[in-house]
C-alpha cells in the first residue's frame, strides 16, 4: 500500500505546501459556519412571527445570495470594500476607524475577513430557508403543551424547537462545511488570494498550480488533500441522516 | 394568553425594525451594484450614495454589451449553448437512473447508492487533472460538447439522489395496476411516473440549469478559447485597463445575474422545493 508507486511523498510540495491556504479555509470555517448557522435561525424565528411585515419578502431578499452566481458575488464583494466607491470602508472612515478605510482586499490583514464577511452575506440565506423548512414541519400542538405546562419562551426553544430543529441542524453544518471547504469563485475574483496568498484557500491554490504554474502534480495533491477533507462532513452527513 | 397592549407594540416595533434592518443591510449590496450600473464612472468613484449630481445612463450596458474583448453577448449566448444541454441530459439519464434506484433491486444497489452519494460531495477540483487530459486526448477541450459532458456527468449523482427521493414518495398502486394490465416497465416510467413527477423534474431543472449558467470553475478550466468563453468567464476580464471601470462591471453583471433571478423569480416555489428538498428528505 505504501509503496512508492501508490504514494510518492517526493511530489508534495516542499518549496510552498498549502499550509497557508488550509489554515485560512480553517479560519473561515471558524468564523462563518457559527455566524451563518445562528443568523439564519435567528433569522428564521424572527421571520416566522405573524407580526414582522412582509416577511416573505425579507426571506426573498435574504436568499438573494444563493441564486445569483458566485464570481458576481465575488465581483460585489470587491465594490463593497474598495475605498471610495464601497460603501464599507466609508462606513468605517465616518465612525473614525481610518485603520479600515481602505480598499480593505488590497491588503493582508483584511483581504481574509473581506470575502469572509461577503460570504457570510451570500451564504445565511441557505440556513434561513432549511430553517424556515423545520421550524414550518413543528406541530403548534407541541408549543400549545409546553405553554399549558408553563414553559418559559427560552425553555421552549431550548427543549422544543432545538431538538426538533437537531435533523435541519447536521444538514445546515455539514452543508455549510462542504461549501467552505471547496469555496474558489468569490476568492478568485475579489482578490485572487492575494495579496501575497493573505486570502489563498485550497480550491484556488489547487488552481494556481494547475493553471498558472503548470503543476498538475503539485495541483493533484491539493485536489487530493481538500478531497480527503470534505469526506469528513459527507460522511458524517450520510451517516447522521441514516439515509442509507 | 392576554398580553398587556404596550408589550406587544413593543414586540411588534422590535421585530419589524430588527427584520428591516436586517433586509436594508442585505439589500444594500445589490442597491450599489445597480446604482453603479446606471451611472458614469466619474460620478461613483466618490460612493454611489452620493446623488447629488445624477446622471442615469445605459451606456455601461452598451459598453459591456458590445465590449470589443470580450462582449458579453457573446458571453450570453455560450452560456445558453451551454447550459441547456446541460440540463436536459443529465435530467434524462438521471430521471432513468433513480427510478431504477427506488423501484427494482439489484446487486450492489446500496453500494453504487452511497457511491453516488459521496460523488456529490467531491470537489470539483479533485476531477479536473484526469479530465482535462481525457478531453484533451478525446479533442474535447475547448469545445462546447466537452463542457457539456463534463456539466452532465457532474449533475448526474445529485439529480439521480434527489429524483430518487421523489419517486419514492410517489403512490406505486397506479404502477402496479398498469403492470397487471401488461404495461412494459418502460411505458409505466414514460406514461405513469413522469407525468406525476413532473413537479421533481421542475425542480431539478432549475437547479441544475442555474448551476451550470452559475458555473466559473469548470469552464475556467475547459474552455481555454476566448470566442467560447461564457458569460461568467468573462465577468473578471472586463476590469479595465488602469483603473477597475465598475461601471462596465457592475452592468455585466447585472446581465449575467439577471437570468438565474430570472428563473427564481418565476419558479420560486420549485426552486424553494428543490433547495429544501434534497437536505431534508426523512
Amino acid at each position: 500500500m505504501l509503496s512508492k508507486d501508490i504514494i510518492n511523498l517526493d511530489r508534495f510540495p516542499k518549496d510552498s505546501p498549502p499550509w497557508g491556504a488550509l489554515i485560512h479555509n480553517a479560519v473561515w470555517i471558524a468564523i462563518h459556519l457559527p455566524t451563518t448557522v445562528f443568523l439564519g435561525l435567528g433569522l428564521a424565528i424572527l421571520l416566522r412571527k405573524r407580526e414582522v411585515f412582509g416577511s416573505s419578502i425579507i426571506k426573498s431578499i435574504i436568499f438573494l445570495g444563493m441564486v445569483i452566481p458566485m464570481i458576481v458575488g465575488g465581483l460585489i464583494i470587491r465594490f463593497l470594500f474598495e475605498r471610495g466607491a464601497g460603501i464599507i470602508p466609508t462606513i468605517f472612515g465616518k465612525l473614525g476607524i481610518k485603520s479600515l478605510e481602505i480598499t480593505w482586499t488590497a491588503y493582508p490583514q483584511t483581504a481574509l475577513f473581506a470575502v469572509i464577511l461577503g460570504s457570510i452575506w451570500i451564504w445565511t440565506g441557505f440556513s434561513m430557508l432549511m430553517y424556515s423548512a423545520g421550524l414550518a414541519s413543528i406541530p403548534r400542538d407541541y408549543y400549545e403543551a409546553a405553554l399549558i405546562d408553563g414553559a418559559t419562551k427560552f425553555q421552549m426553544f431550548r427543549y422544543v424547537t432545538w431538538p426538533l430543529l437537531k435533523p435541519i441542524t447536521v444538514v445546515v453544518v455539514a452543508m455549510t462545511l462542504l461549501w467552505d471547504l471547496k469555496i474558489f469563485d468569490i476568492v478568485y475574483v475579489a482578490t485572487g488570494g492575494g495579496p501575497g496568498g493573505a486570502s489563498m484557500v485550497l480550491a484556488l491554490q489547487m488552481w494556481d498550480y494547475f493553471a498558472r504554474a503548470l503543476n498538475y502534480n503539485y495541483a493533484a495533491v491539493v485536489a487530493v488533500l481538500l478531497t480527503l477533507l470534505t469526506i469528513i462532513p459527507a460522511t458524517w452527513l450520510i451517516k447522521r441522516r441514516g439515509s442509507l | 394568553m392576554k398580553v398587556p397592549p404596550r408589550y406587544k407594540i413593543k414586540s411588534y416595533l422590535l421585530s419589524n425594525l430588527i427584520a428591516w434592518t436586517v433586509a436594508v443591510i442585505w439589500l444594500l449590496p445589490f442597491i450599489g451594484v445597480f446604482m453603479a450600473s446606471i451611472r458614469p464612472y466619474k460620478e461613483i468613484v466618490s460612493g454611489w450614495w452620493h446623488i447629488h449630481p445624477l446622471t442615469i445612463t445605459l451606456e455601461n450596458y452598451m459598453k459591456a454589451f458590445y465590449h470589443p474583448m470580450f462582449p458579453i453577448s457573446t458571453g450570453l449566448k455560450n452560456s445558453l449553448i451551454v447550459a441547456i444541454p446541460s440540463t436536459v441530459i443529465p435530467i434524462l439519464t438521471a430521471s432513468l437512473a433513480a427510478y431504477a434506484f427506488s423501484r427494482y433491486s439489484f446487486p450492489i444497489k446500496n453500494y453504487l447508492f452511497a457511491f453516488i452519494v459521496f460523488l456529490m460531495a467531491l470537489p470539483q477540483q479533485m476531477t479536473v487533472v484526469p479530465l482535462y487530459f481525457l478531453l484533451r486526448d478525446l479533442k474535447l477541450l475547448n469545445t462546447f460538447t466537452g463542457i457539456i459532458l463534463v456539466h452532465s456527468a457532474w449533475g448526474l449523482a445529485w439529480i439521480i439522489f434527489f429524483m430518487r427521493n421523489y419517486f419514492s414518495m410517489l403512490p406505486r398502486d397506479i404502477e402496479e395496476a398498469a403492470k397487471i394490465d401488461g404495461a412494459t416497465d418502460f411505458q409505466v416510467f414514460y406514461k405513469i411516473v413522469l407525468p406525476i413527477a413532473i413537479p421533481g423534474i421542475v425542480s431539478a431543472a432549475i437547479l441544475q440549469f442555474t448551476w451550470v449558467w452559475s458555473d466559473f470553475f469548470l469552464a475556467l478550466v475547459f474552455l481555454q478559447d476566448p470566442g467560447k468563453y461564457v458569460a461568467t468567464q468573462r465577468l473578471p476580464l472586463l476590469r479595465g485597463q488602469y483603473f477597475v471601470d465598475w461601471g462596465i462591471l457592475t452592468a455585466a453583471s447585472i446581465m449575467v445575474m439577471a437570468v438565474p433571478l430570472l428563473v427564481y423569480a418565476i419558479f420560486q416555489k420549485y426552486y424553494i422545493a428543490g433547495m429544501v428538498g434534497w437536505s431534508t428528505e426523512k
